[in-house]
């Protein structure tokens, strides 16, 4: 067998006779977007993910800003990727067909004594390279932000930053390397690795095992339990897992602001950031807190207020009753502060791609180049895929779609006229090509993230038990086998009736 | 296969031939939902004089009925037909009665925009896009559930949290249980409904929680559906975390002070597999606000005058979408108005408003809103107000007034008063307006409606 | 004598009844009630309680899995459960119209809620 011809079919017991030339361990946007990038050359890629898909960590939850530049410390990895990384990002969005939106992003001044700050971030980003930016006055801020609070003074204007969605971009990455031959195993969380005549044994819990050439460690907040693994016995990483809470609101706020709204960090604590998305809604996060384990993705009381709060300091006319969800997000958090993208000195073979934290988003294009120039410099010999454009295979929109298109679709396959998620307006069409693409929705969570389906006001009240029921026809598993989002997710856990 | 009877339809297996008859074609009253609201407007438009062929019911689901096909348990009609129906049943009788009169409808259709001029647009599987001209719409879309995120509950999100509606379609609908022990947030009658119904199914229901110091719930349904069964409802408290990775282990309940704001020290740990939430509906409106529609912010449905029309000429609303109503007798009762003013409308044509203007409603003291909205001043008479009062009042005066404007100073003179013994926010309170009344209207600024707890 | 208070659920009104029962376990008295039909359920309340139970079944050959049943008339309360195992044991097939008379459980028939859409998906 080549090819699964689906995410839940690739439990194959005789995986471990393959031999690839890479295996990525992870599928966050940095684990994809090498997958990505190495889809272009005639390899034999697999991505291990502990999940039951991609961007299930970091990558599921964060800003979805792709930053300019000018926040990391001159001179860092994190510098050179993230401005290198947001200038590839409309060109890989385009490609992808992603939407990404070149809207800026500005940083605001609330205070006299905070313009200091701007002007230091001003500094900062021209000495890392980031184009255009601009210190503005309140008059020009509020122009652009017309529902900035009173007492903005100034502000920093950075117009090469833009928004994507960033669960969306790594799904097409996913999608665009799949398509490619690149294969995904899910809820393969790696419990062991084992360097034998050349060759990584990598072993997951359940006892599958895929064996590659070279391994690449992306695993988000556990790249440290990876290293170790691995046999990295001076892994010089460590992980700070801290947790931003978000709330999402409704579209009736969507324009509340225009472009990422960043408040200048003060003595007072890390201001509260305002972003629309590409969809059209408001997002309002993240605050920062240490916690214990980087699987504690739970918001707090108090967490939820200090954004109201925070928000309300920020702009006017804002209804943060408008809370469609809220959720929070774990940043995988470097103790050096840097990224650490480096190839293994002890383990040959072994390349980490550690502590990608904020702005891993925007750096991922870039850090995936530097992931392959260090892969061929480890002797990996590769030549150009053929007929590789880099392209996304086409997926149907039906929101996108003119009536007579529409018509001609619906003609063609009748499940495009049977709307399933009325908020959003997917149809069950969209839905089962969400699960029959490669790799494929097997969950209620990974349909919403590859549809939308479930994403709106009602949030699956109407459409979860229908999508539950395309996913249990689709896949051939029962009701009862139907996860929210994998493992011991369960919908239906009290019996059939 | 749909259960759409148009004629059009019928004579060919092949879709695609169907199709074109439904892009541009014409009818006379296009309806928008068939549930209780849709099915007694189409009724009423019918007896109003428009032909079963000219009239369109487009429904999104498989089949007729709505909301009533999950609504398995008994409380329906007991007003209408002097019985007690489950949903299922009282849906029936319509559905009975539209396909007996040949009126015309599609299911598994889903209504995709409405515009001023009354063009509806719609797709499905079986007979694609479709664009069709109405000489009158009636919006009947019904309403939604609040959800978990609007509230904001704090903690992690595992699967096991569902909406009341969304656990009533798993158990009624597709015969799957939700989970073993359930925590109600909320006591709304859906909840409430669903607290007998899983414990009747071997569910192990551990408490109702309920924010407010009284219930949101009907008083019967807190008798058959929790003292029945023992399962205890605690007032002024409310769900302050939800615990559990992956599926739901737990839930943090506290008690709510007056401003309703947890009272730290109070919180108890309740282990449950499922937490449904039953926090109030939403009148289903998007629709009617890309229409560009006028939407009461309290109601969250369209404005409208005592026709049921909305700001737009020649769309009505009603039922759920209109104004979340707590029985569906009176949901059937406004669409009956609904669709024989669209009938009306139909066969008239546009133009015509009342000479003497509209009078507004006001909604006084101790009153949430008034619908309708407005009153044609000569067409007063007969016209029902509907009301909720925003809090429980006991021995209570509920007055009907007329504002009187008088050297720019506006007063609001008694009309009429109705004594009650108890109101709450839980029920819907109604007032016709006699042709005495009316006739009192003449001069009027305005009419309302407000509470007074002793007699002045 | 004592005195209870009591919901009455015959109608959506909810009357908050008072009802005085004697010794006997009879009701001598029914107070807040504002029609007749309270009375006459504050007294099967206090002697055999009384409920309509409704549920759903399974159905073959219709468009839906499950099809909606009530008892013809109310039961009696202690005996919901018992009414519960029969219900959850029937399977019935389509055709079926409402009213249809499904199964017998403590001579009250189990009847259909609904009439099916035989034609199949």
């Amino acid at each position: 067998m080549q090819l699964p011809n689906n995410a839940n079919n690739t439990k194959n017991a005789n995986i471990a006779k393959e031999l690839y030339d890479i295996v990525i361990i992870g599928a966050g946007i940095t684990g994809c977007m090498t997958a990505y990038k190495l889809a272009g050359y005639n390899l034999r890629v697999a991505v291990a993910e502990a999940g039951d898909d991609v961007a299930r960590g970091s990558t599921r939850a964060n800003s979805a800003i792709v930053h300019a530049g000018y926040d990391p410390v001159p001179h860092t990895v994190k510098a050179e990727m993230n401005v290198k990384g947001c200038a590839q990002m409309p060109y890989i969005c385009e490609k992808l067909k992603v939407k990404y939106r070149a809207c800026g992003s500005l940083v605001a001044a609330f205070f006299e004594e905070e313009t200091a700050a701007l002007r230091t971030l001003y500094d900062r980003g021209t000495l890392n390279g980031v184009p255009g930016l601009e210190l503005i006055d309140a008059a020009r801020l509020r122009a652009l932000e017309p529902n900035i609070a009173d007492s903005a003074v100034a502000a920093l204007w950075a117009p090469s930053a833009g928004i994507v969605c960033p669960y969306g971009l790594c799904i097409a990455a996913a999608e665009a390397a799949a398509a490619a031959g690149t294969e995904f195993f899910f809820d393969f969380s790696v419990n062991g690795i084992v360097k034998d005549d050349d060759v990584f044994h990598i072993a997951a819990e359940d006892g599958r095992v895929l064996r590659a050439r070279c391994a690449v460690n992306a695993a988000g907040a556990h790249v440290r339990e990876i290293a170790l693994m691995a046999g990295e016995d001076n892994f010089p990483v460590r992980i700070i897992p801290r947790r931003g809470e978000y709330m999402l609101l409704d579209k009736s706020e969507g324009r509340t602001v225009s472009r990422p709204l960043f408040s200048v960090p003060t003595d007072k604590g890390k201001g509260i950031l305002l972003t629309p998305t590409v969809d059209g809604n408001m997002i309002v996060g993240p605050n920062s807190h240490v916690v214990d384990s980087p699987d504690d993705t739970a918001t707090t009381a108090d967490g939820l207020a200090e954004l109201t709060e925070g928000a309300a300091r920020t702009v006017k006319n804002l209804n943060t009753r408008a809370v469609i969800t809220s959720f929070s997000g774990i940043r995988s958090t470097p103790d050096s502060g840097d990224f650490y993208i480096k190839a293994s000195d002890t383990v040959p073979g072994l390349l980490h791609l550690a502590g990608i934290e904020s702005p891993g988003l925007a750096s991922s294009p870039a850090i995936a180049d530097r992931a392959l120039e260090l892969l061929f410099a480890m002797g990996l010999k590769a030549e150009a895929r053929c007929g590789f454009t880099g392209e996304r295979p086409p997926v149907i929109r039906m929101d996108e779609l003119d009536d007579g298109a529409k018509q001609r679709l619906i003609e063609h396959n009748p499940a495009y006229g049977r709307i399933v998620c009325r908020c959003e307006g997917i149809t069950e069409g969209e839905i089962v090509d969400a699960i029959r693409r490669l790799p494929g929705a097997s969950s209620l969570d990974a349909v919403k993230r590859r549809t939308r389906a479930g994403m709106g006001r009602c949030q699956g009240g109407f459409c979860s038990s229908r999508v539950a029921a395309i996913l249990s026809r689709e896949l051939g598993i029962g009701m009862e086998d139907i996860t929210k989002n994998g493992g011991a997710s369960y919908i239906l856990t009290g019996g059939q009736r | 296969m749909s259960g759409d009877n148009l004629t059009e339809s019928k004579n060919t297996d092949k879709p695609d031939n169907n199709i074109k008859s439904y892009n541009n074609i014409e009818k006379k009253v296009v309806i928008i939902g068939g549930g209780p609201a849709g099915l007694a407007a189409a009724l009423e438009a019918n007896r109003g004089g428009i032909p079963p062929g000219e009239i369109l019911i487009i429904e999104r689901d498989r089949e007729l009925g709505g909301i009533l096909n999950q609504c398995v348990h008994a409380g329906f009609g007991l007003h209408l037909f002097g019985e007690e129906l489950t949903g299922p049943e009282y849906a029936q009788r319509f559905i009975d009665e539209i396909k007996a009169k040949k009126i015309g409808y599609v299911t598994d259709s889903m209504v995709l925009s409405v515009s001023p001029d009354r063009t509806v647009t719609f797709i499905s599987p079986r007979l694609g896009f479709g664009r069709i001209a109405a000489g009158a719409v009636v919006l009947a879309m019904g309403c939604r559930e609040r959800t978990r995120g609007a509230l904001n509950i704090p903690g992690s999100r595992p699967a096991g949290i569902f909406s009341a509606g969304t656990a009533q379609h798993y158990v009624n609908i597709d015969g799957y249980m939700p989970g073993n022990r359930v925590v109600i947030l909320g006591s709304g009658d859906i909840g409430l409904i669903m607290a007998r119904r899983m414990t009747l199914e071997g569910a192990e229901v551990r408490c109702v929680c309920e924010i407010m110091p009284y219930s949101g719930g009907l008083a019967r349904n807190i008798a058959q559906c929790l003292d029945d069964f023992g399962i205890p409802l605690l007032l002024s408290h409310t769900v302050t975390e939800i615990r559990g990775r992956e599926r739901v282990e737990g839930v943090v309940v506290s008690r709510v002070d007056e401003n309703l704001r947890p009272v730290p020290g109070t919180e108890r740990y309740i282990e449950c597999d499922t937490l449904l939430l039953s926090v109030g509906l939403i009148p289903e409106n998007e629709l009617t606000r890309e229409a560009g529609i006028e939407i009461d912010r309290v109601t969250g449905g369209a404005v409208v005058n005592q026709d049921m029309e909305t700001s737009v000429e020649g769309i009505f609303a009603c039922g759920n979408a209109l104004q979340v109503h707590d029985l569906a007798d009176y949901v059937t009762l406004e669409a009956y108005r609904a669709g024989m003013s669209a009938a009306a409308y139909a066969l008239r044509g546009p133009g015509a408003q009342d000479p003497a203007g509209m009078i507004p409603t006001r909604a006084g003291e101790g009153i949430r809103y008034i619908v309708p909205h407005k009153i044609a001043r000569g067409a007063a008479a007969g016209v029902k107000l509907f009301f909720r009062v925003s809090g429980i009042y006991r021995d209570v005066t509920v007055r009907l007034t007329a504002g009187v404007s008088e050297k720019g100073v506006t007063n609001n003179v008694r009309l009429r008063d109705y004594k009650k013994r108890i109101v709450t926010p839980g029920e819907m309170e109604q007032i016709e307006i006699t042709e005495k009344t009316a006739a009192q209207l003449q001069n009027a600024v305005s009419i309302g409606v407000e509470l007074c707890k002793k007699e002045t | 004598m004592q005195k209870r208070n009591m919901t009455c659920i015959v109608c959506p009104v909810g009357c908050r009844m008072e009802v005085e029962v004697d010794d006997d376990g009879r009701v001598t008295g029914v107070k807040n009630n504002a029609c007749a039909r309270g009375k006459k359920y504050a007294d099967t309340e206090i002697t055999n309680p009384q409920r309509t139970l409704t549920s759903t079944v399974r159905i073959d050959g219709a468009a839906e899995s499950f099809l909606p049943v009530r008892t013809a008339e109310p039961i009696s309360k202690g005996r919901l459960s018992d009414a519960m195992a029969v219900i959850r044991a029937l399977r019935v097939s389509a055709p079926v119209s409402m009213g249809d008379a499904l199964a017998n459980f403590d001579g009250v028939d189990i009847i259909a809620c609904k009439t099916t859409d035989t034609r199949t998906q």
